[in-house]
């Protein structure tokens, strides 16, 4: 698996073909949108998904945190899917979270679908993390510079031959990078949507998530769809 | 007492110039000896009056409320059509039978009526039984039944659709043991597996009606040359045209909508004599649909461009030529259609074949043979898939508590879940209850709960209600409605697939129409008519249809037989003869392969004659090997009759390639990570009631989460690969795609009999082969990755970043996006 560099704010970051950034002065690891528990919460509205999606994407972080040994792990917001969520942890993936954030320092940036710190887990819980010239939020704002965010999961769908391939993708330009959502439940906005389009006023960089590296292509300048 | 005629059953005949035919005496004299029947014939030979005249003649001997007999039918139409031709002759002869018909069409209050005062006759469809079963008043309003009568029995036994109704046939065994069954069909390969599918268990009366003489078949070339790759057919039209002109009414009938849509547009081009001719095919408006047809009924019709959805059983009214563009693919359905032709049973009916390209006339000429040596062809039965079961499950619990073991004992009385084991019963029993998570069950929000006798209960009338609105086994690829313009009529429907590709102004056919597509407002389309350039048609995943096993064999045989060259036109002898010269011909017992370079890369051509879904699969496999042999492949196309493979390196010993071991390991990791597999999963993820139905627009429920099914699918693949909904998915894989039995059995057969012609250039027998390179759609494909990494390459070399390597991929210059380098905003036109 072979990470892609990319400079943001005149720092070198890694993003990884399964949908993390690594930063490696820091040694910071940065996820976004897990959505825990998205498949307990499904089975409320009548639809008895797999419980399985937690525990998929937690060995997944682990995997992710044994390449990197990161000093700090940051999660970036949605981390679960709702604010019950972290209460439904099975006994097991309360264990696998905890064995992946031991050692290290461990991050929870707010989102809108976990806007409460819930009592139980360990780690710290922030709005945003800032650190030098780059910060973490759940959620872009207009104007930032240094900026890392999720919330949008985008995926980016790409002509191939005649059939059309979709993946998640990071976007990315000279201020901010979006990352994709790391859930195993999680669902996708495409990049040409308005509400990831306009944040990127002047194009820049998807990079799609492939099985051993990631496949880059030019975000088309200002073109919105509904 | 036998099969005659008493008053006032006779009179009517005799009024009507009509004699009893022999097979409607036939089913009487079942009905009176108190037998299940099933009865094969022809279309348009009193089918549907020998299905209904017990019936009838009972309800008459002994008039009685409540329902006598329930005919179910695939087609709504087709009831609707049932029940304006049954009324005719109860009204005549004044019966006291009520007939009414009910479908997801029949209004609430008729519906809540017919539940509480049912007609004497119902006539209805495979899903609203089942949501009749579901109903706690179940017993009740089948408690008196007689008689259930299976229309088109053939079209259903083996689908989906099937299997649901097997499974509400037992629940109305068990509800109505005294009811006897009635299967109408047309000629089909395998009567005996409809005598089981119609027995539930029981013993069956045959009832055979022969077919008239074989029907009078010959090809059609078009003028000029005769093309050597392409499926449109466009070429033929003139001369079709000029049949049409020729005959009262014609059914052209086509393969794809894609294809119908074509062929509609160029005949109107040439239509000077503006002949009234319509368009059919699945996905327009079901109104517009429904005014073809009646057009066709009065005879108001010319012609009508179709596909298979005009196959069952509606009147045809005066169809006197059948035209088939397009190989025919199947001698089965051929003849289903030819034989509708002409309807009165002893005029030999006729029909056109027309080729599209030299391959197809061979194809053509097959079908030709098969149909004169009686040949059928058609699958052999698969077992019932497991997630019709799950939702049948909840059905029967919804209608009231049940035993496990009596469920089971029914269940497996009819014939697609015979063969059931106890354990996948009881593990489908398991997921319908909470979910079979061996991990976690979800035990609050459980669907199914057991009482202290060991009773099945549903949990709730949220759930049965949640259960009833989902009824069905039909999973269709997400579709948005055409409308002109905001406010116009909605002409049909597309894939949203297509839309993707459309931006506004894009031109498009459609409901033989040249739109222009407006946008996408709220899942609906708006197009506004009159666009200009070059349209793209709308195509559709359902596709093209593999050859049949049986055609693809005589195709193999015909190629290898010189002296039967003679029938065929001079531009196919000529290919044959050239290929003879240049290579030699595929044999019938051996596999012939072909390699040779062009352009830098080297292709390897392999007859193998499986059909394309065989092939798509031997792709996949034959790659991943020619990977490990370090042939550095980098692509591949399928075709009903071969497979061709582009490499980097040249391939040699070939023979080993084709090993058997092929099915092994590379099998085992193929099936696992193919998007055909995953498709499956989806469609058994709906139907079991795992995921609700797609509806794109309809604001979701907020309380609704919705996963994608791929995402559930890998996650269950990896935790829990015994799930009983990934079994389901193997073996609704392996069963309804026999290609991977099919591949087995070639590799078996061609063991040490691979014949590999090295040559310096394309043979005449791999052109048509190499013409669908960049023009088939691989979406079959499934190395995505490696296409992601083509076409980022393709990419940057457009944007001068990367120098192209010697060999491209044709490359359609309409498709190059309108700005250099931006892919995102490619035009979109298609074939």
């Amino acid at each position: 698996m072979s990470a892609a560099p990319i400079h943001l704010a005149g720092e070198r970051l890694m993003l990884d073909p399964a949908g993390a950034l690594f930063w490696p002065v820091r040694r910071a690891l940065v996820v976004a949108d897990l959505h825990l528990e998205k498949g307990s919460a499904s089975a409320r509205g009548g639809s008895l998904l797999p419980p399985l999606d937690t525990r998929e994407t937690l060995e997944r972080l682990a995997l992710l945190v044994r390449r990197y040994a990161p000093e700090v792990l940051i999660a970036l917001g949605d981390s679960f899917h709702d604010v019950g969520g972290a209460s439904r942890l099975a006994a097991a993936d309360a264990d696998r979270l905890g064995m992946i954030v031991r050692g290290r320092r461990m991050v929870w940036v707010l989102g809108n679908h976990d806007p409460e710190p819930a009592g139980n887990l360990p780690g710290e819980h922030v709005d945003e993390y800032a650190d030098g010239k780059l910060v973490f939020r759940h959620e872009a704002k207009r104007g930032a510079m240094g900026e890392i965010s999720g919330h949008f999961h985008p995926k980016a769908r790409v002509p191939a031959r005649a059939a059309e391939i979709s993946r998640p993708c990071f976007v990315a330009d000279a201020r901010r990078v979006l990352m994709p959502a790391f859930g195993a439940y999680t669902g996708g906005l495409d990049v040409k949507d308005v509400a990831i389009a306009r944040l990127f006023p002047r194009g820049g960089r998807t990079f799609l998530l492939g099985r051993e590296r990631l496949f880059s292509f030019p975000l088309s300048d200002v073109r919105y769809e509904r | 007492m036998t099969g005659t005629f008493q008053e006032p059953f006779a009179g009517w005949f005799a009024a009507r110039g009509w004699t009893p035919r022999p097979h409607q005496k036939a089913m009487l004299d079942a009905a009176h000896a108190g037998e299940h029947a099933l009865l094969i014939a022809p279309t348009g030979g009193g089918k549907t009056l020998a299905g209904f005249l017990p019936s009838l003649m009972d309800l008459h001997a002994q008039p009685r409320e409540g329902l006598h007999t329930l005919y179910v039918s695939p087609l709504k139409a087709l009831g609707v059509d049932v029940a304006r031709n049954l009324t005719a002759p109860v009204a005549e002869m004044a019966l006291p039978i009520t007939i009414e018909t009910r479908s997801g069409d029949t209004p609430a209050n008729r519906r809540a009526r017919q539940r509480e005062k049912p007609p004497q006759i119902l006539l209805t469809t495979p899903e609203s039984l089942a949501l009749l079963v579901s109903q706690p008043d179940a017993g009740v309003l089948f408690g008196g039944l007689a008689r259930v009568v299976v229309d088109e029995v053939h079209a259903l036994a083996g689908t989906k659709r099937g299997d649901q109704l097997a499974l509400c046939l037992a629940r109305l065994a068990t509800l109505a043991p005294a009811a006897r069954r009635v299967g109408l069909s047309a000629t089909v390969a395998h009567p005996a597996a409809l005598l089981a599918w119609v027995g539930c268990g029981e013993a069956v009366r045959l009832v055979e009606e022969r077919d008239g003489p074989p029907p009078a078949l010959s090809i059609m070339l078009p003028e000029g040359e005769l093309k050597w790759g392409g499926h449109m057919g466009l070429e033929s039209v003139p001369g079709i045209l000029a049949r049409i002109r020729d005959a009262r009414m014609t059914i052209v009938f086509v393969n794809t909508r894609a294809q119908a849509e074509l062929i509609f547009q160029a005949l109107w081009k040439l239509n000077s004599d503006t002949l009234p001719i319509g368009l059919h095919h699945g996905s327009l408006d079901v109104a517009a649909r429904r005014k073809v047809e009646a057009a066709m009924a009065a005879g108001k019709l010319r012609a009508v461009v179709a596909t298979s959805s005009l196959d069952l059983g509606i009147d045809w009214g005066d169809v006197d030529q059948v035209i088939q563009v397009g190989a025919p693919k199947g001698v089965s359905r051929l003849l289903q259609r030819v034989g509708r032709a002409n309807h009165r049973m002893d005029e030999t009916s006729s029909a056109l074949l027309v080729p599209a390209n030299r391959f197809e006339v061979l194809e053509c000429a097959a079908a030709m043979e098969g149909v004169a040596a009686g040949e059928l062809d058609g699958d052999a039965p698969r077992p019932g898939g497991l997630d019709v079961l799950a939702q049948h499950i909840l059905g029967v619990a919804c209608g009231g508590p049940f035993l496990p073991d009596d469920l089971f004992a029914e269940v497996t009385r009819c014939q697609p879940y015979a063969g059931l084991s106890r354990r996948d019963f009881d593990d489908v029993l398991g997921f319908v209850e909470n979910g079979g998570y061996a991990l976690h069950a979800y035990d609050q929000y459980r669907k199914l709960f057991r009482d202290a006798e060991g009773r099945v209960h549903v949990m709730s009338e949220r759930v049965a209600r949640q259960h009833r609105m989902n009824i069905g086994t039909i999973v269709e690829a997400p579709l948005l409605k055409v409308r002109l313009g905001a406010h116009g009529p909605v002409l049909g429907e597309v894939e949203e697939y297509f839309v993707n590709f459309l931006t506004a102004g894009d031109t498009f056919l459609f409901a033989g129409r040249l739109l222009r597509f407006l946008r996408v407002r709220e899942a609906t389309v708006e197009a506004a008519d009159g666009g200009t350039g070059e349209p793209a048609v709308p195509a559709y995943a359902g596709g093209r249809l593999p050859l049949t096993t049986n055609l693809a064999k005589r195709v193999r045989a015909m190629l290898q037989a010189p002296r039967e060259w003679e029938h065929y036109p001079e531009p196919v002898r000529e290919w044959l003869r050239l290929q003879r010269g240049v290579s030699r011909l595929p044999g019938p017992g051996d596999l012939l392969v072909e390699t040779f370079p062009r352009g830098d890369r080297w292709f390897l051509v392999a007859y193998c004659f499986e059909g394309r879904n065989a092939h798509q699969t031997l792709g996949m496999l034959l790659t991943r090997r020619m990977q490990r042999f370090g042939l550095a492949p980098l692509g591949f196309v399928a075709t009903d009759y071969v497979l061709a493979v582009w490499s980097a390196n040249q391939p040699v010993d070939v023979a080993q390639l084709f090993a058997q071991e092929m099915l092994g390991d590379d099998l085992e990791e193929w099936m696992a990570e193919s998007s055909m597999l995953r498709r499956t999963f989806r469609n058994v993820a709906v139907i079991a009631g795992l995921i609700q139905r797609h509806h794109p627009g309809v604001e979701k429920n907020r309380k609704q989460v919705t996963v994608n099914s791929d995402l559930i699918y890998d996650v269950l693949r990896k935790h829990q690969p015994d799930h009983i909904l990934l079994r389901a998915t193997r073996a609704d894989a392996a069963g309804g795609l026999t290609d991977i039995s099919r591949i087995g059995g070639m590799l078996e057969r061609i063991h040490g009999r691979v014949v590999h012609m090295a040559l310096s250039r394309v043979s005449p027998l791999a052109v048509p082969v190499l013409l669908e390179i960049g023009r088939e759609s691989v979406r079959g494909a499934e190395d995505e990755d490696f296409l992601l990494a083509e076409a980022e390459t393709l990419v940057a070399e457009a944007m001068g970043r990367a120098e192209p390597p010697p060999f491209r991929p044709r490359v359609d210059t309409r498709k190059l996006p309108a700005r250099q380098g931006d892919l995102f905003a490619r035009r979109a036109t298609r074939r």
